[in-house]
């Protein structure tokens, strides 16, 4: 089967201009493909630029430097310089997201956020609604909370919603960032579960878990971003 | 999409998921993943080098940026930055001293400012809406809510009074506002009322281009709240392609999917909302983004 995910020479370096533009390199050179069906585990100590990499393959930071290429309806997308609309259709169909927190928007029921992505991907109402039900069911989100804005949700339930929407559509490429991180053993099993059905329906994962036992579980491959950047000669944050 | 018939929202909203019941992907073989859409689609607004300085650094000037349908696209930055001119200039309200803005209304593409003030009309009353500030100047005072809603409608040669009231009444219902006020005039209104009822008033033709100048300025938090959530939602329904002017990254946030920002009428840095946001590139950003709490 071919990549999903063609990563190469990816750098990041924040320039801190309210600092005295400062700058800050974060990932220097990370090459890497993805296929499907599999789930890569970034690893490296707290700052190592874990996130920063994730949001990078979603469009929300700009690579400083390197490609990235993803296929999108059977076609290669360059994501370095594409435009808002590319980065928006592909985020529509090819990839998904599960941030570490959940963005709460005002009067935006828990059911209405769930269902959001599977919406704009063009899916019927009816089979959103109880494929977000069933989600939520399964992450035991009582039915009681389903019709509330999640604003006054507990961190964990913010998180479980955040997860369900996150797994309501069949992404191509999943993104998940420490999905685990605030639930208890019986949830956390759940999220692991999905993530396991996920990769054998085909999708190709790249997670962060600080948790040892469910990166074990679940990780086909692991890229550690400390060593892939001293393995490119690079070194670790300097002010300039 | 007729422009003339009193459609309801509702209507047009079970025709689009009765759409999406046929085709809705259950995974993503290849064949489902609809081929990218960039490929084929025709931009709706083109603006090329637009420039209308009424001092140095007044006004606007060398603004270029391509806009497709079903696009939101944010204009935020400080006071004084240019927002309302270039706003002015794109609608077709103020003429650039340099530069196009060129609309494409399905057929061919029209350079906004030399098609003609009737032709212009034309367009602002049918396919374009235009959202003021403030909503005094948007709204005519002295007649009624259903007359203000039903305007673009007779102007497009609806007569049928039954149908007239019918589509007030439904866009009333809307955009929140009790069906019982439908008589009286937007005096009697609330500030966020009375948006409401602006919102109404230009969607109710379903434009295909919609101007939008600070849109919740001046209104309680809890009133914009409200009007965010309509607006986000009616943008979504109908597909609207929107050119929003706020000063509120949150409102930025929470509507537009791609930002320009401006400064000393320069657009600085353009991009995806949350990129911008989140990564802001040029110095100017960063100080606008870093000087608010959250966003
Ligand atoms: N938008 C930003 N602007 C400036 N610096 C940033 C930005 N985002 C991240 N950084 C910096 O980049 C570095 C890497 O952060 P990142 O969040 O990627 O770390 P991480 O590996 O995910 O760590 P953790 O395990 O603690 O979540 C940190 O020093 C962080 O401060
Ligand atoms: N008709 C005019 N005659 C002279 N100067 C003008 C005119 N219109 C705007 N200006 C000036 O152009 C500059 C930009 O004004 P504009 O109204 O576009 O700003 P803005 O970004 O919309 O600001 P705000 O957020 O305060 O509404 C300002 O310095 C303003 O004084
Ligand atoms: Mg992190
Ligand atoms: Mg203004």
């Amino acid at each position: 089967m071919d990549a999903i995910l063609k990563v190469s020479g990816i750098g990041k370096r924040f320039v801190l201009h309210q600092a005295q533009s400062a700058v800050l390199t974060v990932l220097e050179s990370i090459s890497f493909a993805l296929f499907p069906g599999e789930c890569l585990v970034l690893s490296g100590h707290s700052g190592a630029g874990k996130s920063t990499l994730m949001r990078i393959l979603y469009g929300n930071y700009l690579a400083s430097r390197g490609s990235i290429r993803i296929r999108h309806g059977g076609e290669w997308l360059e994501m370095a310089g594409a435009e808002p609309r590319q980065t928006l259709a592909l985020r529509r169909h090819t990839i998904g997201y599960v941030s570490q927190f959940l963005r709460v928007i005002p009067r935006v029921t828990a059911l209405d956020v769930v269902m959001e992505p599977a919406l704009l991907r063009g899916c019927a109402r009816k089979t959103a609604q109880s494929k977000a039900e069933a989600l939520l069911t399964r992450l035991n989100i009582p039915e009681r909370l389903w019709h509330l804005a999640p604003g006054t949700f507990s961190g964990g339930e913010q998180q479980r919603i955040n997860i369900a929407r996150g797994f309501i559509a069949p992404w191509p490429l999943l993104l998940v960032d420490e999905p685990t991180a605030s639930l208890d053993e019986t949830n956390r099993q759940v999220v692991l579960d999905l993530i396991a059905e996920a990769k054998a329906a085909d999708s190709a994962i790249i997670g962060i878990f600080h948790d040892r036992s469910a990166r074990e579980a679940i990780a086909s491959r692991f890229l550690n971003l400390e060593s892939a950047r001293a393995h490119t000669g690079g070194e670790s944050f300097h002010a300039a | 999409m007729s422009a003339l018939s009193c459609d309801t929202l509702l209507e047009s909203r079970a025709r689009r998921r009765a759409d999406a019941d046929e085709d809705s992907p259950e995974n993503f073989s290849e064949a489902t993943t609809p081929r990218p859409a960039w490929a084929a689609e025709s931009p709706l607004l083109q603006a090329e080098h637009v420039t209308r300085l009424f001092g140095p650094e007044q006004g606007c000037q060398d603004v270029s940026f391509t806009l497709y349908p079903g696009e939101v696209l944010g204009l935020a930055g400080e006071s004084g930055s240019g927002k309302s001119t270039l706003l002015a200039a794109l609608s077709g309200r103020l003429l650039p001293e340099a530069g196009h803005v060129r609309y494409h209304d399905g057929k061919d593409w029209l350079d906004v400012h030399a098609v003609g003030e009737s032709r212009r009309r034309t367009l602002l009353r049918t396919e374009w809406g235009f959202v003021e500030q403030n909503p005094r100047d948007g709204l005519r005072m002295s007649v009624s809510a259903g007359a203000n809603i039903g305007e673009r409608l007779m102007a497009q040669g609806a007569r049928h009074y039954g149908k007239l009231r019918q589509a007030a009444l439904d866009w009333l219902r809307h955009v929140e506002i009790e069906p019982a006020r439908i008589d009286d005039t937007p005096g009697s209104f609330s500030g966020g009322m009375r948006q409401r009822l602006q919102i109404a008033r230009n969607l109710v033709s379903f434009p295909r281009l919609v101007f939008m100048d600070e849109p919740t300025g001046g209104l309680d938090v809890s009133v914009q709240a409200r009007i965010l959530d309509l607006l986000r939602n009616l943008v979504r329904e109908l597909k609207l392609s929107v050119v929003l002017v706020t000063h509120d990254l949150a409102v930025a946030r929470l509507l537009a999917d791609r930002l320009m920002v401006m400064r000393r009428s320069r657009i600085v840095e353009a991009g995806l909302t949350d990129q911008i946001l989140d990564d802001p590139q040029h110095p100017y950003t960063q100080l606008l983004v870093s000087s608010i709490l959250k966003v």
